[in-house]
């Protein structure tokens, strides 16, 4: 038994701790807040050079050919610079290519995602909300030598820059949701598909409404099996969630340094505040909260990695405790640091807005504790 | 990172499973589950420490030439894990197994190792622990209790409390101030009191469960040998230190493990217990608490996983060793508030009632469980470690 990370992680760590201090800093951060497209593309190119947009994949499809314990090293690195940007929006896009597609559909798309070529989402939710099967009502009806795709997705993050949609439609109605799920490769200007950005409260995170209205698409546009298409997505998202969880432990740890740092120089009644109990004892709260996150959030990785049969309730403990772990301490993070951590001026927003995000994407907390309840038979 | 075991660890897996269930009494479920042994059980848990040890299931990690296996923690682990699976009875002797021997192995001499670990495993002889006293609570380093040398022996006046096991234990790790002029850390030795000598006296003390768990003991010129000193003279206060660390550490396996075999038991009556119509699990309410306690307790394995991993490593503990003990009081009281809530008007039937859920075993573990986060190390001052020693965090 060894729960760590290797050499190799280790040193991944330091390589990108480094390239985003320099590269992605707050002044980065916040130009691309207020901008629309949330990137880049001179940042996006050093991205693909570090050989991080194709971490995952395998190497006959350009990537690393790394796994999910990597990716999670990266991710929370990522998480702790608070980067903007359609990383992890590319990542579900092109996980699910991985996934469902074709050997032709991952040369061509993976390829282009891990050279930085092509970003690739992946809209799935819409205004029900809903995180299962049920939720995909968007149509997919069979035409003159493909399918005609009607309807509407919410929360589809970066859609706007993305040079191709993975979109979930249902190709079939029945008892069971889950059946007759199909996921379509739907290139950026195709006609009938409407992308609107939306403004959010994290602003490091763009979301789309994207409309489909009678969007036709060819035969080939289908990934995988016809109907078949919620296992893959399934598997999709199980994984997504777990590098979603490495990004808010590492946003997490962040604020819980700053905030460590602060008390000690921070003076009230010629005291640091550090020294007083009150502030002492939230921060080692705080500390428990981050470790366990940690530990959760590693197992999960592993367990994903390793398609053992716990992944799925690992991936729901973990999603489950870092939620609230991440929103709780960006919040502590804020109170200890008084005024200063109100303003626009100090980074602490930018967390717990992520913190917030991050929370809702995916299932939170309650979400997530009901699918540990069913998976533990409750 | 790699969750695999060795075709050996396996191979001891399997055999302790088998062994367990071959070997745990028929009669231990009349004790009811609890984290804590209860005094009507020593008799029963002795019987058993005796039969886990000659089976070679305790001191795993322990040197061979002091009785041990000389095994891994890992090993250590998988022990812990099968006893949980199997509802196996608690150690009682947990203070000798958990702190003075590994304490004892650490700082003893040659003769002190050969005389006491071998009968600390097999529950020959039970160790309690003399640290608080009536004004050195968290302020541990501020005893009173005195050592005054006379020849070869040293003289002990004092009082100690709260000292767990002490009306039927044989030895004591006892700190005692040997320099009053020293500041207050520098003036402790740490001494293996036999328990039997003249002057020694111990009262029980009646405890919120009714039962009288922990005690006082007071010193009344006891005449301790100075070959009893462990560590060396006002060296106490770093061994002590010490056997705290052991604590958080060894113990730290057993309660998560004796966690899950509790919250499974929880499980267990949820199950059965109805509320408007439909099992208490079904309850939406009850769903989310019982999943974020299953969710709390695996985060604790897995963090303690990760200390383990870096000790395997030969690396020192990070952050995650420390957080182990509060996270287990946390979760631990919280699981016992929700037995009682789960049980509705039930909750305030105790043992004797024949309504009463599991013969009133959770009422008792309820009241036991307000302890968890003052022993050992209160709460508090748990964070102040944390806040200090992890974070960096200026002294108050």
């Amino acid at each position: 038994m060894d729960f760590g990370f290797n050499a190799d992680q280790e040193m991944l760590r330091a390589t990108a701790r480094k390239f985003l201090e320099n590269e992605c800093t707050s002044e980065f951060v916040r130009a691309r807040m207020a901008e629309d497209a949330g990137f880049t593309p001179e940042f996006w190119t050093k991205l693909a050079e570090q050989g991080w947009l194709g971490l995952v994949y395998p190497e006959a499809y350009g990537g690393a050919g790394l796994g999910f314990v990597d990716l999670t090293v990266l991710m929370e690195e990522m998480g702790r610079a608070v980067m903007p940007g359609p990383f992890f929006s590319t990542l579900l896009g092109g996980l699910a290519i991985l996934e469902a597609g074709s050997d032709a559909q991952k040369k061509e798309w993976i390829t282009k995602v891990a050279e930085g070529e092509a970003r690739v989402t992946l809209a799935w939710t819409e205004p029900s909300a809903r995180w299962d099967a049920a939720g995909i009502t968007t149509a997919a009806k069979a035409s003159a030598g493909g399918f005609t795709l009607s309807g509407t997705k919410l929360f589809v993050p970066d859609a706007h820059v993305a040079e191709a949609l993975v979109v979930a439609a249902r190709t079939r109605e029945g008892k069971n949701a889950d059946d007759g799920v199909s996921l379509f490769l739907v290139p950026k200007g195709t006609k009938g598909l409407s992308v609107k950005l939306l403004p959010t409260m994290d602003q490091t995170r763009k979301l789309c409404e994207v409309k489909l209205n009678d969007v036709s698409v060819p035969a080939g546009a289908l990934l995988g099996q016809k109907d078949g298409g919620w296992a893959p997505l399934a598997r999709v998202l199980e994984r997504a969630t777990v590098a979603l969880c490495a990004e808010m432990c590492g946003g997490a740890q962040k604020v819980l340094d700053m905030t460590t740092e602060y008390a000690k120089i921070r003076i009230a009644f010629g005291k640091p505040i550090g020294s007083y109990q009150g502030v002492k004892h939230k921060a080692a709260d705080m500390l428990v909260d981050v470790e366990n996150a940690k530990s959760l959030t590693y197992y999960a990785a592993w367990a994903v990695d390793e398609n053992v049969p716990e992944a799925a309730l690992a991936a729901s403990m973990a999603k489950a405790y870092t939620s609230d772990a991440f929103r709780k301490v960006s919040g502590a993070g804020i109170q200890l640091h008084g005024g200063i951590g109100f303003t626009w001026e100090h980074d602490l927003h930018l967390y717990f807005k992520r913190a917030k995000s991050s929370e809702a994407t995916f299932g939170d907390a309650t979400y997530h504790r009901e699918r540990v309840a069913q998976l533990i038979s409750l | 990172m790699d969750f695999t075991l060795t075709p050996d660890q396996e191979a001891l897996r399997a055999r302790v499973r088998t062994w367990l269930t071959a070997h745990i009494p028929e009669d231990w479920k009349k004790f009811g589950l609890s984290e804590v042994p209860r005094p009507e059980a020593y008799e029963f848990l002795r019987k058993w420490q005796k039969t886990l040890h000659d089976a070679g299931f305790i001191g795993l990690t322990w040197p061979k030439e002091y009785g041990g296996q000389g095994l891994t923690f890992v090993e250590e682990i998988l022990l812990h894990e099968e006893m949980a699976l199997a509802k196996a009875p608690p150690m009682l002797n947990i203070l000798g197994v958990g702190m003075a021997g590994p304490t004892i192995i650490a700082y003893g001499t040659e003769e002190q190792k050969q005389r006491y670990p071998a009968k600390i495993l097999s529950c020959e002889e039970i160790w309690c622990q003399g640290y608080s006293e009536p004004n050195s609570g968290s302020d541990l380093a501020s005893l009173q209790t005195r050592a005054v040398k006379d020849g070869e022996y040293w003289v002990i006046n004092g009082q100690k409390v709260w000292t767990s096991l002490a009306h039927v234990a044989d030895y004591m790790m006892l700190l005692a101030r040997t320099d009053p002029a020293a500041p207050k850390h520098k003036g402790i030795t740490y001494f293996l009191l036999d328990m039997k000598l003249p002057g020694v006296t111990v009262k029980p003390l009646r405890q919120i469960t009714g039962d009288a768990e922990f005690n006082e003991v007071f010193f009344d010129n006891v005449r301790v040998h100075e070959s009893q000193v462990l560590g060396g003279v006002n060296n106490g206060w770093a061994v002590g230190l010490t056997t705290l660390m052991y604590e958080r550490l060894a113990l730290g396996f057993g309660l998560q493990v004796r966690l899950r075999i509790t919250l499974q038991s929880l499980v267990d009556m949820a199950k059965r217990i109805e509320k408007n119509g439909r099992a208490i699990t079904k309850d939406p309410v009850m769903r989310q608490k019982l999943a974020a306690l299953w969710i709390d307790t695996e985060a604790l394995k897995y963090t303690g996983a990760r200390a383990v991993t870096k000790l395997l490593r030969g690396e020192l503990p990070g952050p995650e060793a420390s957080t182990g003990k509060m996270g287990w009081v946390e979760t631990h009281q919280r699981l016992q508030e929700l037995a009682m809530e789960i049980q509705g008007p039930y909750a305030m039937l105790a043992r004797g009632a024949d309504a009463a859920v599991d013969s009133g075993v959770w009422q008792y573990s309820f009241l036991r469980s307000r302890a968890n986060s003052i022993e050992g190390g209160t709460t508090e001052i748990q964070k102040n470690i944390i806040g200090e020693r992890v974070l960096g965090l200026p002294k108050g």
